[in-house]
């Protein structure tokens, strides 16, 4: 019998089948095992444990309110027949900017910027590289007649060959030494940024946050290591450097669905979120019941009293409001004072019914002093 | 560090007089270093010159955290909901919309929702949060409940609202008076109110300030 809540039971079914979908493609891609390296088991069983929790924990993630009210819309909208090619460009271009370059993380500081594109497009190089390496994807073997060059296997299908002494050889064969590199750069900016910045200091937990650091930096010395002792040092201590890159590789592997590691899978949700936000704007505007002036989307503010209402919330409220999530966010403040003012001095003086309010507003308006963006002069309508 | 238990925030936008010492001041903290998380409203501008200082009132159940389809909105063990974790926040905008006092605010370019922290780089070592160390009328107010109760006998602070039908609880104090119910207050009750105390309109006149003030 299967354990747990509804909820519990789909994630395992989903957990269940990502893992065996990519045993079952690992047996096939490695030609029944015969390109699979026994050598390499420990790294095949670590990355099957980490889909396992990844995909288990994604679909608990998938099954919380807020999270399936996104999931669902987000898809709708980019699939929507009208908008499907506007869509289709519109996130070929977001990839860019915002997953290969990081722009959103330039905006929020350059040294930031720099150590996460580093480490993200060093481990992307490293995993691109391993990953098809350990499950038997990809393999290397001699040219008949041609001792000087490989052949590149891809699944078992035989595609390029290329010479050992070619700049391809040299760059392909110490691609990992590459990415090493780029991590260990932006594992440096990136520490000394948590071990110097007070805001950083502030919040952050080792766990959370210096862990992934250590896990990665660990990963890149061993593996620099090992190269270092095959090249100059005639592969001293090479057999206790392996195991200890082994180790801190596997631990890292069954650390990514629990720690910081998993917003790699989470943060591209950001894409559907634009979707969802563009679908809102060509939509009717939500408009205030007490001020009148129109802030966010209709779309947005009914699903959020859905979203709401399924987390246990009551802020339903008697007409003309119906519901607390239609008074928009400058007038929840300017209630909040009335109310208390009411206290203080009594009812104050009163408009008539279907007369707005005046609506409150930001002293100052300034760009970082009130609203922090066009999005924000939305949401409060200076 | 956690914030020590013995210090708390209360505040009492009566008291405020818009000087924006506070959005000045809350742009120097260290979490959020160049933008200014407080929220300082004119109620009616052309109808008064009463302005309220809204900071995060830190909820017990917090609803933006809630409705966070990232689980990037978290509440520390000391009671601060902080602000949304950088790594996660997918700029959503469901908090901004959907916190009951108006407070998150989101920076879209850098896919950030920003919020008040209660200047939790100062408060986890025991110093005051910058808007509350420069409010002048101390409509902001940072210290021990002692403290305040000696020095405002006429106030009581509460920390219970309530929106419609739900009840939230916060942190942060509000300052009513003294002898106010013990119900949480009714936000919603002054829906059709316009301004606090005097309203400076066209019949406005010094007579009416001195033999109606109060």
């Amino acid at each position: 019998m299967m354990p747990g809540k509804p909820e519990v039971r789909r994630a395992l079914f989903w957990g269940v089948l990502f893992t065996a979908i990519l045993a079952g493609l690992i047996v096939v891609g490695s030609r029944n095992l015969s390109h699979f390296d026994a050598a390499l088991v420990g790294y095949t069983f670590a990355v099957l444990f980490a889909l396992f929790g990844i995909v288990y924990r994604y679909a608990i993630w998938l099954q919380r309110p807020p999270t399936a009210m996104y999931w669902k819309q987000g898809w709708q909208a980019f699939l929507a027949p009208r908008h499907l090619i506007s869509n289709l460009a519109h996130w070929v271009g977001r990839c860019v900017t915002d997953i290969a370059l990081n722009r959103f993380i330039w905006i929020r500081g350059r040294l930031r910027w720099l150590a996460h594109w580093t480490i993200m497009w060093g481990c992307a190089l490293a995993v691109g590289i391993t990953f098809p390496l350990v499950f038997g994807w990809l393999h290397f073997e001699s040219v008949p007649g041609d001792f000087d060059s490989y052949r590149i296997s891809l699944f078992g299908f035989p595609t390029a060959d290329f010479s050992v002494h070619s700049l391809f050889g040299f760059l392909l064969f110490h691609g990992l030494v590459w990415s090493a590199v780029f991590v260990i750069v932006g594992v440096m900016i990136a520490m000394r940024r948590r071990m110097r910045d007070e805001g950083a200091a502030a919040v952050q937990i080792f766990a959370e946050d210096f862990l992934p650091l250590v896990l990665l930096f660990a990963v890149s010395l061993t593996g620099l290591l090992l190269t270092s002792s095959y090249t100059w040092m005639k592969g001293y201590g090479y057999d206790f450097l392996a195991i200890l890159h082994a180790v801190t590789v596997i631990f890292t592997l069954l650390w990514l669905p629990f720690g910081k590691f998993f917003h790699i899978f989470q943060r591209p949700a950001q894409l559907g979120v634009t979707f969802y936000k563009d679908l809102g704007r060509r939509g009717e505007s939500a408009t205030c019941r007490r001020c009148a002036k129109p802030f966010s989307s209709r779309m947005h503010v009914e699903d959020l009293i859905r979203v709401e209402k399924e987390l246990g919330y009551s802020f339903e409220a008697e007409d003309p409001i119906g519901h607390y999530q239609w008074v928009c966010p400058p007038c929840r403040r300017a209630l909040f004072a009335l109310a208390q003012g009411r206290m203080w001095h009594g009812p104050g003086s009163q408009r008539a019914p279907g007369i707005p309010a005046q609506g409150s507003s930001h002293v100052n308006p300034g760009l970082g002093e009130g609203p922090l963006g066009e999005e924000d002069r939305e949401n409060f309508h200076p | 560090m956690p914030v020590p238990e013995h210090l708390e925030f209360f505040i009492d936008p009566n008291r405020c007089i818009g000087c924006q010492a506070c959005v000045q001041a809350c742009a120097e903290c260290d979490t959020h270093r160049g933008y200014s998380m407080i929220q300082l409203d004119y109620i009616a501008r052309s109808e008064s010159p009463q302005t309220v200082p809204i900071v995060c009132m830190h909820c017990e159940s917090p609803t933006c955290a809630e409705v966070c389809p990232a689980d990037a909105v978290k509440r520390t063990e000391d009671g601060v909901v902080q602000s949304a974790r950088k790594p996660r926040c997918i700029a959503c905008n469901n908090c901004v919309l959907a916190c009951p006092f108006g407070v998150p605010k989101m920076e879209t370019p850098m896919e950030l929702m920003m919020k008040c922290d209660m200047c939790y780089d100062r408060t986890s070592v025991g110093k005051k949060p910058m808007c509350a160390s420069v409010c002048p009328s101390q409509a902001l107010f940072y210290g021990a409940r002692d403290q305040i109760e000696r020095q405002r006998p006429r106030s009581r602070p509460i920390h219970r609202f309530l929106f419609g039908r739900q009840i939230i609880v916060t942190k942060v104090h509000l300052m009513v008076p003294f002898e106010s119910p013990v119900a949480p207050m009714d936000v919603i009750a002054a829906f059709r109110e316009t301004v606090i105390g005097h309203v400076f309109g066209p019949n406005f006149s010094a007579e009416t300030m001195v033999g109606g003030g109060k």
